[in-house]
């Protein structure tokens, strides 16, 4: 399958900015992208655009055109909802379009404004990517859903909150050095653990934060990239999308991410690599618990082994795989509709040299970028590699 | 199937049925010729595709299988929290529902429970609840 090139990328700072709108966001994200790519605006054939919670927080809907005409494009432009892997599948299709010859530059990328709704209102907002009838309306958070498959986890395969509170270690330490990180402080494990609980087990310090930002990636052909002379060493070669049920409580595993594991297998077998190639990581961490269930399902740790990768250094920053050197959706922030295209823009830097982050992994060739709907009833995978 | 136009407004035909008949005690599951529990309102069974679905009482006590206390609710539980969520297992279907009656903190793996709609205290809007056999 012919490579799509990631020419470009750009990312707002992710923080809290409840006075900005989704369109500056998206403006500012898509201008550092086509500024970083080199390719000019009136080549985009396409905008796919991932956006899930606009119509609560800016009630507008019919983003598409709005975010095509805050870049700067004309071109046919398509919003993409998908829960929390808004972006990613918006990435997924911009893929096929290209792949399939009848696009040669898409802008791709999605934007999320979520501060100025409140913490309530945004767990409310939040809530509603899961089932309304038979979760929601039971009073359930997404914290609470998450805290739900961590304590099946603990029950099925051991594992503790100090297990997890590593992970949140971890991604904070990361997000150090990234100045578009929302957090750039250091924790500790007792922080995590002497932090309010959200919902048992899951404390404050297990959550990642509501946040404001936008994300924009420039894709295009391999001839399209040649013929322009473009700078571009890193392509998307594999694309996976795996779904499950939209209620926990009917999935056949409640401590396991199935939709993800079938992502992973069906992203890999794409770029034709497997778990055991991959250098560097992006995962959904929405959750101290969705990392531990995402390298998991990505193949990068055995089922139940998960758990004490953060804790043993497996997925350190100068761990043998590397998972959220930018901080994750933890301490980078998780503004739900940019996130699946940011950890993109994330892997192509980490790959191509150009991310604070990138001196723990000198000479690595192969990412992935793990992006989660919901409780994992929606997944995206994606696997870059650096092709000279 | 529901009565439309009640006066308290528009009912979400299949998912309120369900909730006036666990109120009286008659919880249902719809069952599919193969056998497949799942929750209403459904046309298909999401298991295998066929649309003949039956009703099937819900049995009387399910197990709870995993759960949560939750401090940070969303505005409809405000004055609710902190409270337990659980998903208990009731044999052809599980339900995701509150745990009442009790102590939050004294909710765990494998506790019998029967179901019982319970109210929100922020809203007064009906709950799925869990009523455990022991407290």
């Amino acid at each position: 399958m012919s490579p799509v090139r990631v020419a470009g990328a750009g990312l707002t700072p992710f923080g809290n900015v409840p006075e900005r709108t989704g369109r500056d966001l998206f403006a500012e994200a898509s201008t550092i992208a086509f500024e970083d790519s080199g390719v000019e605006r009136e080549d985009v054939e396409a905008v796919f655009y991932g956006n899930f919670m606009g119509e609560l927080s800016e009630h507008q809907g019919h983003q598409g055109p709005l975010m095509a005409e805050a870049a700067g494009v004309r071109a046919p432009a398509t919003r993409y909802e998908s829960a929390c892997a808004s972006s990613g599948v918006a990435v997924r299709d911009a893929v096929f379009r290209i792949r399939n010859g009848e696009a040669d530059v898409v802008l791709v990328g999605g934007t999320e404004r979520m501060t100025n709704l409140g913490t309530a209102g945004a767990t409310e907002a939040l809530a509603i990517a899961a089932d309304d009838l038979w979760e929601v309306r039971a009073g359930m958070t997404f914290p609470g859903a998450y805290a739900l498959m961590a304590q099946a986890y603990f029950a099925e395969y051991g594992g503790d909150r100090e297990g997890l509170a590593h992970v949140a270690v971890k991604n904070h330490e990361n997000a150090l050095p990234n100045e578009k990180a929302q957090y750039r402080s250091e924790i500790t494990v007792e922080d995590v653990l002497e932090a309010p609980q959200v919902s048992s087990p899951l404390g404050l310090y297990d959550s990642c934060p509501i946040s404001d930002g936008a994300a924009a990636l420039v894709l295009t052909s391999e001839a399209y990239a040649e013929e322009h002379g473009l700078e571009a060493p890193v392509a998307i070669t594999g694309t996976g999308q795996g779904g499950d049920r939209m209620a926990l409580h009917d999935r056949d595993y409640l401590a396991r991410s199935p939709a993800a594991s079938e992502a992973s297998e069906e992203a890999y077998a794409d770029a034709g690599v497997d778990a055991g190639d991959v250098d560097v990581a992006e995962v959904h961490d929405c959750f101290t618990i969705a990392e531990v269930l995402a390298i998991e399902a990505l193949g990068l740790e055995s089922v139940g082994e998960g758990i004490s990768a953060a804790r043993d250094g497996r997925t350190t920053a100068d761990g043998d795989t590397p998972v959220n050197l930018s901080g994750g959706l933890k301490a980078k922030g998780h503004p739900v509709g940019a996130t699946g295209a940011s950890q993109i823009a994330e892997i192509a830097a980490l790959l191509a040299g150009t991310h604070p982050n990138s001196e723990f992994v000198e000479g690595a060739t192969t990412g992935v970028a793990h992006n989660a709907g919901g409780t994992v009833a929606s997944a995206t995978v994606h696997v870059l590699e650096v092709i000279p | 199937m529901s009565d439309s136009g009640e006066s308290e407004g528009v009912q979400d035909a299949g998912f309120d049925d369900w909730v006036d008949a666990a109120e009286e005690g008659t919880a249902y599951y719809l069952e599919c010729p193969d056998g497949h529990g799942s929750l209403p309102p459904r046309r298909v069974c999401p298991e295998c595709g066929l649309t003949d679905l039956e009703r099937v009482d819900v049995p009387e006590t399910g197990t709870v299988e995993t759960y949560t206390v939750t401090h940070v609710p969303t505005p409809a539980f405000e004055d609710d929290a902190p409270y337990a969520t659980a998903i208990a297992d009731f044999g052809p279907v599980r339900i995701t529902g509150q745990v009442v009656g009790t102590d939050p903190d004294v909710v765990e793996d494998g506790l019998e429970v029967e179901l019982e709609i319970t109210v929100s205290q922020t809203t007064g809007e009906r709950v799925i609840g869990f009523d455990p056999l022991v407290r």
